[in-house]
């Protein structure tokens, strides 16, 4: 036999000459394309945008890209270091020495900060007046933190002395970048210029001095890549590197979290795009295959045929994939306009190349991933379907479709990768969606299946007819169901993922979140302090008592024995750390229990369970089920590890390494610790003034400044978490309109035959409306149950957060989407409604 | 003449459910080049599936089926469909025409698939001779039931076949228009001196071939030989 005549110009004339007839349903399935590419290109830009802008509040919070720091001038080496990095853009000597206030003979401890060159980078100096912070360079004078200006009652003008020398206070410090020891900042700050250090006469040999410099660099440079290698170099000059990428993570769980979260909606993202790709592609091409047993029955090979309608999908997917590339494009740059007013900061938008080369390259590549399943059954398709004969059902190409599907998660997997840089992230997500893909799938046939065994033929007319709608030929349940059931899983993931880190950021900015903490308050002392603070509007929402201990045997290993053996490798300095314990009968927000159970309360039988963080577990190589016994002044108590916690020691609350339970500790000798929530700086200086006159024991730390700074970006987090949601959402739901909307030309033969004889217009209604009530309420109801699950599980294995579900996607995801899907089924068969039947046919039957 | 089809001992079992059903059982029979054929017999005697299977649409599951001196058994799909495009044409009860594409590109597909350059000036040429050359770009639903018929009239004849099928090519349309379709087909075909074989149920249509195959419950009960008045 010879081989086929007709060439490639002619498939291409082909696969034109058919899509262009096809205009209408074309442009219906390409909608579908261009809604999720759309969704996917503007998603991801827009949350690279706020990636960038969270990555630059945490360079704002340090004040520069990263800094280096020495506890004496830096030797060559190091000065060599720092030239190779492009040099310092600024310098701080830090050093904590008592200032006092000529104006009323006062004095504090202070925290000096001497500062040259732009500081700061990144942020901004906030002072009162704002001039302050420009002029007290020139002016050599000095910025006062706000609280000690309130608390001595200075005003600008007024002066600080400091060693030898007196400042001209300037300005009123409100907040400055740099702060990084949120911790340890016992004593206010006090800036002035590096240059009048010396003249203080407080840098002698001995003295306790810190050496900040400031670096600016190119965004292209890999921070964390530098900090490892420029650090452990830095380390043995004495001096240390400190990126703004640590200083976010110090920010907590909530900060660490948004990341994830984005990268979850970006993937998100992606899913959507293939629903709205392979359900419109599924029907399109099943639509085909008539037109194909037609030209097979003319003389057209397999190939022949494969090819025309896989240059269609290709055109498709490009021009799909174009539009909607362009579409998401115009969407993100016109965020900052739309959202005018309700964006809490300055957005810098900028076009992301990886967003744009995704959208176009997964316009085509999944539109041919996706539409080779369909496109195998093209392979199959008989000629003799030309002549009413159905051949058996017998399924070909089942290696095939196991080699597509494969390639389909395979496909999905990668990509995830590229946008996640994950593999554990990346093999999770998608194995997720595979079980729910299966779950619906599954679900789908069993529906089919039940219907047809129970089938009710007592029902109504149209009440059965919508039922054998489900499993008849040419149903659409499986397709549906799968495309509205994997939409309502992402979109209510989404709602609840939301929610769970919404919970999260309130927990840590919360008017009820200490910033104000009282340490070493005595038993005694405990009544007057509180009767101190409350008189004042304020509360004490922490009393949380300290036990001090060591430790006198480890594993039944005395700690005199452990410091002489060579052998071990565990981290030493547990055996000499004097732990200061708390006992309470609850975990609180900042603890996650990561092994064994914990124990609120000790029953008196056997040693004391006790709950240790895991990164002392670590250090002092403990298992859950260990023996320790502690040294509690004098008394020695055996206690057993019962669990391990993860401690967010970010959190601006005492935190403890090892926690008894109540009915224990409570006789032993013991401080306490108070924590309140000063409103503003004047009540802050307040409670100081009072305290410290009345209690010289006990120390207060404001960490308000702190604070306030982490609150703001607490509050942009919010903001950020909670418009991607919502934005994802939307364009989940618009995606899922798109997919159910491709399937207006399912039904609408039958609704005309039906039409024809003498079926009213009600009668339609109802079948259709039925039909699709069912595969919305079903999809829906199975997509958000299935979330359930997997926000369970991004709860513990990625956001690491109690996850409460919420009502709201059961009360109004569900019911909306079935709506949704009901409306659409309606205006799907609306032409059928209006228009004569013969007339509806011709137009848009084939 | 020479046989342009050899039909031998065919038989075929569709499965139905859970029971097989012999469509078509010992079959043999023979058409000379340029006969007019008819296969009449009542609903479910398997006439349409001997059609298929002495175009090459199908397979037996034995017997052997020769068309144009090939053994179509002997085939692969894809050989099939050249041997299809080569040498038959059909013209089915619900016209077939592509939906997508004009009346003047349907005709013109199998002339397209055979590499013709000149595939529109024929195309053309033969919607003349059926009376469609003010319908060169409508669409298969701009065109009435007839006009259809006609189109896939044309595209029948387009590639000379050897040998043409025709499954009840009227049973779509009314008398009249259908009278008008089979005049035309037996014009065309005598012009081009093309073996015609029509499935029929229609006994009038079945007494203008030269010959009648008739089958009852798949096997054949009568292979007559018409006399032509």
């Amino acid at each position: 036999m010879n081989k086929e005549k007709a060439g490639i110009k002619w498939l291409f004339k082909m696969a034109w000459r058919d899509g262009r007839a096809s205009g209408g349903r074309l442009i219906l399935f390409m909608a579908s394309i261009i809604l999720g590419i759309a969704a996917l290109v503007s998603i991801q830009s827009f949350s690279d945008n706020l990636t960038d802008n969270i990555g630059i509040q945490s360079k704002a919070l340090m004040g520069a890209d990263f800094i280096i720091d020495t506890k004496q001038l830096p030797n060559e080496r190091v000065k060599e270091i720092m030239d190779s990095l492009g040099g310092f853009k600024a310098k701080e000597l830090n050093f904590a020495s008592m200032a006092s206030f000529p104006k009323n003979g006062n004095t504090k401890l202070v925290r000096i900060r001497g500062i040259e060159g732009d500081f700061p980078l990144y942020g901004t100096l906030e002072t009162e007046p704002s001039e302050a912070a420009n002029e007290y360079l020139q002016e050599k004078g000095a910025l006062v933190d706000a609280t000690v200006m309130l608390q001595f009652e200075l005003q600008v003008g007024d002066q600080i002395k400091i060693g030898d020398k007196l400042f001209p206070i300037m300005g009123t410090l409100v907040s400055a970048p740099g702060n990084s020891a949120f911790a340890s900042s016992v004593a206010p700050p006090v800036i002035i210029p590096y240059s009048s250090v010396e003249e203080t006469g407080l840098i002698q040999i001995g003295s306790r001095l810190d050496y900040n410099y400031y670096f600016k660099i190119s965004d292209t440079t890999d921070l964390d890549v530098l900090d490892k290698t420029i650090d452990p170099i830095l380390d043995n000059e004495k001096a240390d590197m400190d990126t703004h990428l640590s200083g976010s993570r110090r920010m907590g769980r909530s900060y660490a979290n948004v990341g994830k979260f984005l990268n979850l909606v970006a993937f998100i993202a992606l899913l959507l795009g293939c629903v709205g790709i392979a359900s419109s592609i599924q029907i399109y091409i099943r639509e085909k295959l008539k037109a194909i047993a037609v030209l097979k029955c003319l003389g057209a090979s397999r190939k022949q045929t494969f090819s025309i309608f896989l240059i269609q999908i290709v055109g498709m997917g490009f021009l799909g994939g174009l539009a909607g590339t362009l579409a998401g494009v115009l969407l993100q740059l016109s965020f900052p306009t739309v959202l005018k007013g309700f964006l809490p900061f300055e957005i810098e938008v900028s076009l992301a190349v990886q967003p744009i080369v995704m959208g176009l390259l997964l316009g085509i590549f999944m539109s041919v991933l996706f539409a080779l399943l369909p496109l195998l059954n093209t392979w199959y398709v008989s000629p003799l379907q030309v002549l009413r004969i159905d051949e058996s059902k017998k399924r070909k190409g089942y290696k095939e479709r196991i080699v597509v599907l494969t390639l389909i998660v395979l496909s999905v997997f990668l990509f995830s990768l590229w946008l996640l840089d994950n593999t554990k992230f990346a093999l999770g997500f998608v194995l997720g969606v595979a079980i729910t893909f299966a779950i619906l799938v599954g679900i789908a046939s069993l529906l089919m299946h039940l219907i047809r065994k129970y089938f009710p033929k007592k029902w109504s007319f149209t009440s059965r007819q919508s039922l054998l709608n489900l499993f008849r030929p040419n149903n659409q349940t499986v397709i549906l169901l799968v495309a509205i059931g994997v939409g309502a899983f992402l979109i209510s993931n989404l709602y609840f993922t939301k929610d769970m880190l919404l919970a999260m950021t309130q927990l840590e900015s919360s008017s009820d979140s200490p910033n104000i903490i009282l340490l070493d308050i005595q038993s005694e002392q405990k009544e007057e302090v509180r009767n101190n603070i409350t008189p004042q509007g304020l509360s004490v929402i922490d009393d949380i008592p300290i036990v001090t201990m060591r430790i006198q045997t480890l594993k039944g290993r005395a700690v005199n024995e452990l410091r002489n053996d060579t052998v071990t490798t565990m981290n030493k300095w547990v055996l000499n750390h004097e732990f200061r314990v708390t006992y309470r009968d609850s975990l609180i927000s900042s603890e996650v229990l990561t092994e064994g159970d914990w124990v609120g309360n000790y029953d008196n039988v056997g040693p004391i369970p006790i709950s240790v963080a895991d990164n002392i577990a670590r250090d002092a190589q403990l298992k859950v089920g260990d023996t320790i016994v502690f040294n509690v002044q004098g008394v020695l108590m055996e206690t057993q590890v019962s669990s391990f916690r993860e401690v967010d020691w970010a959190r601006m609350q005492p935190n403890f390494s090892i926690v008894f339970p109540t009915a224990v500790l409570e006789k032993a000798p013991q401080f306490h610790v108070m924590t309140t929530n000063a409103p503003d700086v004047s009540a802050s200086a307040s409670l100081q003034k009072s305290l410290v006159q009345k209690f010289p024991n006990i120390s207060v730390l404001d960490l308000r400044q702190i604070v306030s700074l982490i609150e703001e970006v607490l509050t942009k987090i919010s903001w950020v978490i909670n418009f991607m949601a919502f934005f994802s959402i939307l364009t989940g739901i618009i995606v899922l309109i798109g997919a159910v909307r491709t399937s207006k030309y399912q039904r609408i033969k039958e609704s005309v035959l039906l039409r024809t004889l003498g079926a009213k217009g009600n009668q339609i209604l109802q079948i259709t409306a039925l039909e699709y009530f069912y595969l919305g309420a079903l999809g829906s109801g199975i997509g958000i149950l299935l979330s359930l699950i997997s926000s369970q599980m991004l709860a513990n294995f990625i956001f690491k957060t109690p996850f409460v579900p919420s009502w709201i996607p059961f009360a109004v995801l569900m019911p909306g989407i079935t709506l949704i899907v009901l409306l659409i089924g309606l205006s799907n068969s609306r032409s059928v409604l209006l228009s004569p039947p013969l007339e509806v046919l011709r137009k848009e039957g084939d | 003449m020479p046989k342009i089809l050899n039909v031998d001992e065919l038989a075929k079992t569709y499965q139905s459910g859970s029971k097989k059903l012999k469509v078509l059982d010992g079959i043999s029979f023979a058409i000379e080049a340029g006969d007019t054929f008819s296969i009449v017999g009542p609903s479910g005697s398997g006439k349409t599936t001997l059609l298929g299977l002495c175009a090459g649409l199908d397979t037996a599951d034995t017997g052997k089926v020769e068309l144009c001196g090939s053994d179509i058994g002997n085939l692969n799909e894809d050989e099939r469909a050249l041997l299809r495009n080569r040498e038959v044409g059909f013209i089915f009860q619900d016209f077939q025409l592509l939906p997508t594409l004009t009346a003047l590109e349907n005709v013109s597909v199998p002339l397209e698939l055979q590499g013709d350059a000149s595939a529109k000036e024929r195309s053309i040429g033969l919607l003349k001779k059926v009376g469609l050359e003010e319908r060169l770009d409508h669409y298969p639903s701009q065109l009435s039931g007839g006009e259809q018929q006609r189109v896939a009239l044309a595209r029948a004849f387009s590639n000379k076949p050897s040998i043409l099928f025709a499954d009840e090519p009227t049973g779509n349309l009314d008398e009249e228009t259908g009278e008008k379709v089979i005049k035309l087909l037996f014009e065309l075909n005598k012009e081009a001196g093309t073996t015609l074989v029509i499935v029929t149920h229609d006994l009038e249509l079945a007494q203008r071939t030269q010959h009648i195959l008739r089958l009852k419950g798949g096997k054949i009960i009568a292979n007559e030989k018409v006399i032509l008045t």
